[in-house]
């Protein structure tokens, strides 16, 4: 294969300082836009939503920026290099959750809501106690979530900057997190929606670059492609099949995939983007460009995945640093040498940063939103029970006060899981939002006889069933690669909880329901029926 | 600030005669028979699907042509079926069921108006 560089020396060619100079030029162009969208950043809306002044294409952009994480990215191309067809199994999870989303949830939500998941829950349920249970199981995604792309910035730095040292790799998350923190304290929602959709523009470029190459390598034939990985695989035809990965556990398997198809819509950094947005069917139309955009990337992924198996070979990857993550970023660097892999570095921390902006204004949104303006100042109700107003701008200066604090413990957190197995905390986050925030969803939106006591018991239920499983489970302790391999108290014996905590969250759900004896309020269940799906109320949002 | 969708019942409409009007319940019930089959549908196609990949890697490794697998295929075909139900659900939705939201609406914001 002329014009492709041989194997020994791919590793070899880091080059550091071309790498960053393309990660500042992102940074730039980035804080740039952030800080022109920023200029009409006033009211609550503004600030949690974007004015709801982005088009359904826009937003389907975004919401791909957002859900393409560095371990859809470095991840799922890795296990496929490296275990082929288990690593595609993971991206079918991912892309099939979507239709829960889209079928079950956006347009009904986006008509209910306001800025956050909670609004939604509490609209018919008593206030207090169901914002609580929202807004915390809200922050626990979010911080488990938050904490893996932290900690996975770290490793990915060894890998694209050749930063090693444990100071070294200390200080990049801390400039991931200060950077973080300034895009969402200036830019808000617009701001973070841009940064967003200018990392899906660049990581799904980068992405049909790269695959048009591969295939064209390979004659433009995915038989030749699977020929080539398989030939150049010491595992040979298992890779075309499933097992490698979890083949010892098909049980574990099972409940990964249940998590991760019920997860995606109760992901609240998710929910929150289908009010950026100014009517139900453009939250639509953003969840259909999502689903293209997210499935054309995963098939994207797949080619990648197994052209970097025939191409790089899953013995120097796993030798790379960097290990299994570092399958796309090698394949960049032997397809178009030190340019490409620097342009697709840059494009894995402009991924990282993306996310991580998310997920923190929605943190964000939800303590000042939530707990502050609803729960703690507005204990005081007016006659008819109804909340009083809050200050909008005081919730704006609490949100922005929580970004620098949330920032902080992200730097920190992240700090500390380095060299940790941080696969379970995403597995953590999508079953803590399977168990926790879609059965209260579902319920809150399809039965009318769910109540209060109901929605506590899933939301708190399926939050502590899903941290005790993990807490008992072989990832937390027991075996070499668990958190803390000191100890044993792994008496549960799969590595995610969904198959449990999930149906353990809907039950819970029923059974608060049908021993309340109180009733809720009809008034409310029907006004929030004809409001979901007419849109009455929500869709003249925005007139400045 | 005129974001409201938090107004609560005190806008003066009756959400109960709202709910039980024939338009509405036909909005209700063509919008649920009609998600409530395909999230069955999709769901019971990708646990199929998971269960098979989990239990019964043999099938899944059988060879269709060449190096194509039939997990393979049935893994393209989770993204066929996706793609499928989407473009569907999109039309029926845009057809059949914005135009009776739309309707409602209106008159609840000519009744408001009128409040």
């Amino acid at each position: 294969m002329n014009g492709v560089r041989t194997a020994t020396d791919v590793a070899l060619e880091i080059n550091p300082v071309f790498n960053i100079s393309i990660f500042l030029a992102f940074v730039a162009v980035t804080l740039f836009i952030v800080i022109r969208a920023s200029r009409n950043n006033k009211t609550a809306a503004d600030y949690y939503a974007a004015g709801r002044s982005f088009t359904g294409p826009q937003n389907g952009f975004a919401i791909a920026g957002d859900y393409l994480s560095a371990a859809s990215f470095l991840g799922i191309c890795g296990a496929i290099a490296i275990n082929g067809y288990d690593g595609f199994l993971y991206s079918i999870g991912f892309l099939v959750a979507w239709l829960v989303a889209l079928l079950l949830v956006a347009e009904l939500m986006r008509n209910t809501g306001k800025f956050t998941m909670a609004d939604v829950l509490s609209f018919r349920l008593t206030q207090r106690p169901v914002r609580m249970a929202a807004a915390i199981t809200t922050l626990a995604v979010c911080f488990f979530y938050l904490l893996a792309q932290m900690a996975g910035a770290g490793g990915l730095v060894s890998l694209l900057l050749g930063i090693d040292g444990r100071v070294g790799q200390s200080i990049v998350i801390a400039v991931v997190g200060v950077l973080m923190i300034v895009y969402v304290l200036i830019g808000g929602m617009k701001g973070t929606t841009w940064v967003q959709i200018v990392k899906a523009v660049l990581l799904i470029g980068g992405a049909v670059a790269m695959t048009i190459w591969v295939l064209a390598i390979n004659g433009f034939s995915l038989n030749t492609l699977l020929e080539a990985a398989v030939a150049n695989s010491d595992k040979g035809d298992a890779i075309l099949a499933p097992g490698l990965q979890y083949g010892a556990n098909p049980w574990d398997f099972l409940s990964l995939g249940m998590a991760l198809v019920l997860g995606t819509a109760g992901l609240p950094h998710v929910l929150m983007r289908f009010y950026t947005v100014p009517t139900a069917k453009e939250a639509r139309r953003s969840v259909v460009w999502a689903i293209w955009l997210i499935g054309g990337f995963y098939l994207l992924t797949l080619v990648l995945g197994y052209g970097a198996g025939a191409l790089v070979g899953a013995d120097v990857i796993e030798a790379a640093p960097g290990g299994v993550n570092s399958a796309a970023p090698l394949l960049a660097l032997r397809l178009g040498g030190p340019v490409l892999l620097g342009f697709i570095s840059a494009v894995a921390f402009a991924t990282i940063l993306a996310v991580v902006a998310g997920l923190t204004i929605t943190a964000a949104a939800s303590f000042a939103h939530d707990i502050y303006a609803n729960v703690i100042q507005k204990g005081r109700k007016d006659a008819a029970g109804n909340p009083v107003e809050a200050d909008p701008h005081g919730e704006v200066r609490v949100a922005r006060r929580t970004v620098i604090v949330i920032g902080i413990l992200a730097i920190v957190g992240g700090i500390g899981a380095q060299g940790q197995n941080i696969a379970f905390l995403v597995a953590l986050a999508f079953a803590v939002a399977a168990s926790a925030n879609l059965p209260t969803i579902l319920y809150s939106l399809f039965w009318r006889r769910f109540t209060t006591r109901g929605a506590v018991w899933s939301m708190y239920g399926g939050l502590g069933s899903a941290i005790l499983l993990i807490v008992l489970s072989p990832v937390f302790s027991g075996t070499p690669t668990s958190m803390i391999p000191g100890i044993d108290i792994a008496i549960w014996p799969l590595n995610n909880p969904g198959i449990v905590s999930i149906p353990l969250g809907f039950l819970l759900g029923w059974l608060g329901t049908v021993t309340s004896s109180r009733k809720e309020s009809p008034q409310l269940a029907a006004e929030m029926e004809v409001r979901s799906l007419t849109g009455f109320g929500a869709e003249k949002a925005v007139d400045h | 600030m005129s974001d409201q969708a938090q107004a609560r019942s005190d806008d003066g409409i009756d959400y109960i005669a709202v709910e039980q009007s024939p338009t509405f319940l036909r909005l209700k019930r063509t919008q649920r028979s009609f998600i409530f089959p395909l999230a069955a549908f999709f769901l019971v196609w990708y646990f199929v699907y998971v269960l098979l990949a989990a239990f019964a890697t043999d099938f899944m490794a059988q060879r269709v042509w060449g190096d194509i697998t039939v997990g393979l295929l049935f893994g393209l075909g989770q993204f066929v079926t996706t793609f499928g139900i989407t473009m569907a659900y999109v039309s029926f939705a845009n057809r059949k069921l914005d135009p009776l939201a739309t309707e409602i609406r209106e008159e609840l914001e000519k009744a408001q108006g009128q409040a």
